[in-house]
């Protein structure tokens, strides 16, 4: 039996300590890990709990990021709960995997520090890797600072594991930014954890020797697609439920998350979408702002990327006074509008509101991302709302040396 | 061609791919295929023919027409030593209490590896034309080759 790990009413953690805790407290019955920065802690952490008799779980080292998750998906077949952790170049050499844990519908639950894809090699935070996952067909919830870390990850499991979805959930912390600083944390009891995770459901688990099954089967044009669209639906339905488990935390400890968090958005004219570690950068930019220069500034936050907000972005945006809205994607868009300008714009047109769109590229490789910068950006969106077209390039590099850099104009105005 | 050779009546009961075609709603969770009907704890302790065997296991469809080429067993050389058993890919040689018995047509895809591990001579087992008939060729099988000095 494993012990029970002694918890003040408020820790000092950093994001990777807050997952390693929540993952301890779950009490996992594999975690098969390869070492990544930013992500190591995590691991390291859990590792330290199995070896000192806080987790009577296994811990699976392995000869690469592949093998880690090819490990995670053999266990969750085989009927345990199972986590892990990676970063950037670990998380692509998973990606061949993760879609298989999603179309063999296994309940995995992978801590990421999102940490910048080579080449140039870049250790430091940007969101290349959690954009690189977003069609894998996992659920990938956002935490924005260490609690998060720790309540989003206490909260994939429930999500993941429930009957009515059993998909693998991503948990996303910024490396850094949010996985390397100490932060207050209030932490919950390891009995109301657990309690609150629930223990693990098998579903059609290989270890069921009375009913002898098959996962990983090949389907050619005859059952694939009727396979994917099952799993398509089952990750858009894990909305409710993702809903739901949100509404029972807030009930065990007062914190209330949402798919999309926004901020200040009753009034606002101008708004800034953006995720991560940067959402706090930006409420208190905009916060700020209202108060010295009298620009009603919003921000609206996807807690939720994948499955991607449709419903909620829509709502959030669709407010009479919001005329220009900036889309921040923290990845290189690799030859297109970022990826959150893409989906949000599109969730944007179907709105009453239909706010100008344009889209900031920003933050790559660890850049930094200061209130100053968002308040110049969330200026120029004013600008945009005050001659009623937009006066920029649609797109454009924040925080970068050298020409200015931008692409296509509105036809709009 | 002793088709039911030890099987049961759902061995081959349809071509690969024939199953119904289900819509998305009705498919399983992540691809699962259960391999038998209902409870099977003690399944690894029954014969292929005392099994339940689901309509999604590959025993109850047929492949035969796959082949081009086909084994044909001869009982009067065979010494029962089971190397076909061991090799044949797809466990398409039907043996009991270590008693060859014959070839599953259902599943034998023709690759004559059974052919070339039969150790006897003549050889037990010949590969002739899918649609040669397995008594002609029994009465055409080749003599015992004398060693060569």
């Amino acid at each position: 039996m494993a012990k029970e790990f002694e918890l003040n009413e408020v820790e000092v953690w950093d994001g990777n300590y807050a997952a390693s805790q929540a993952l301890r407290q779950a009490q996992i019955d594999v975690v098969a890990a390869y070492p990544i920065t930013p992500s190591t802690p995590i691991v390291e952490g859990y590792g330290a709990y199995v070896a000192n008799g806080y987790v009577d779980g296994e811990f699976v080292m392995v000869e690469s990021e592949h093998g880690a998750m090819s490990g995670c998906v053999g266990a969750a077949a085989a009927g345990g709960r199972v986590a892990t952790a990676t970063s950037s170049q670990g998380f692509a050499l998973m990606v061949e995997v993760l879609y298989q844990a999603s179309g063999m519908r296994l309940p995995i639950v992978l801590t990421v520090a999102n940490r910048a894809l080579a080449a140039p090699l870049n250790v430091r935070g940007d969101h290349s890797d959690m954009y690189l996952g977003r069609d894998s067909g996992w659920i990938q919830l956002d935490a924005f600072n260490a609690q998060e870390a720790y309540d989003m990850t206490l909260c994939a499991f429930r999500v993941g594991e429930h009957l009515d979805v059993r998909l693998p959930v991503m948990v996303h912390q910024d490396g850094f930014t949010t996985s390397h600083k100490a932060q207050n944390v209030y932490p919950i009891q390891d009995g109301t954890a657990y309690k609150f995770i629930g223990k693990y459901v098998p579903v059609d688990d290989m270890l069921d020797f009375s009913r002898p099954v098959t996962h990983g089967a090949q389907t050619e044009e005859d059952w694939h697609y009727e396979h994917k669209a099952k799993q398509h639906k089952a990750l858009m339905d894990s909305r409710t439920v993702i809903d739901d488990v949100f509404a029972e935390f807030k009930e065990l400890t007062g914190r209330e998350y949402k798919r999309v968090e926004s901020f200040m958005m009753e009034d606002a004219e101008v708004a800034l979408v953006l995720l991560g570690s940067s959402v706090e950068t930006a409420v208190l930019a905009a916060k700020q702002l209202r108060e010295e220069e009298g620009i009603k500034v919003g921000i609206v936050a996807p807690r939720c990327f994948r499955p991607f907000p449709y419903d909620l972005v829509r709502d959030a945006l669709d407010m009479p006074s919001l005329k220009s809205v900036c889309c921040m994607d923290k990845s290189a868009p690799g030859g297109a509008m970022g990826a959150l300008f893409n989906e949000v714009s599109a969730a944007a047109y179907s709105t009453n509101a239909r706010p100008m769109m344009t889209n900031y590229v920003y933050g790559l490789g660890g850049r930094d991302f200061s209130v100053d910068e968002a308040k110049r950006i969330m200026k120029e969106q004013k600008a945009h709302a005050d001659a009623g077209h937009i006066t920029t390039d649609i797109q454009q590099f924040s925080g970068l040396r050298g020409p200015k850099l931008g692409f296509f104009q509105t036809r709009r105005g | 061609m002793s088709k039911g050779l030890k099987g049961n009546e759902n061995r081959g009961i349809r071509e690969l791919g024939a199953e119904e075609m289900v819509g998305w709603d009705e498919v399983t969770q992540g691809v699962v295929l259960n391999s038998f009907v209902g409870e099977s704890e003690n399944a690894a302790f029954l014969k292929p023919e005392e099994r339940v065997y689901n309509d999604f296991n590959s025993y109850t469809a047929t492949v035969a027409s796959w082949r081009i080429i086909k084994p044909v067993y001869n009982r009067d050389v065979c010494i029962d030593c089971q190397n076909c058993w061991v090799w044949c890919p797809d466990t398409s040689i039907v043996s009991r209490d270590k008693q060859m018995l014959g070839i599953d047509y259902d599943h034998c895809k023709g690759c004559g590896v059974c052919v070339e591990v039969c150790p006897t001579n003549p050889k037990s087992l010949l590969m002739f034309g899918e649609t040669e008939d397995n008594d002609a060729a029994l009465a055409a099988w080749p003599e015992k080759k004398k060693k060569e000095k």
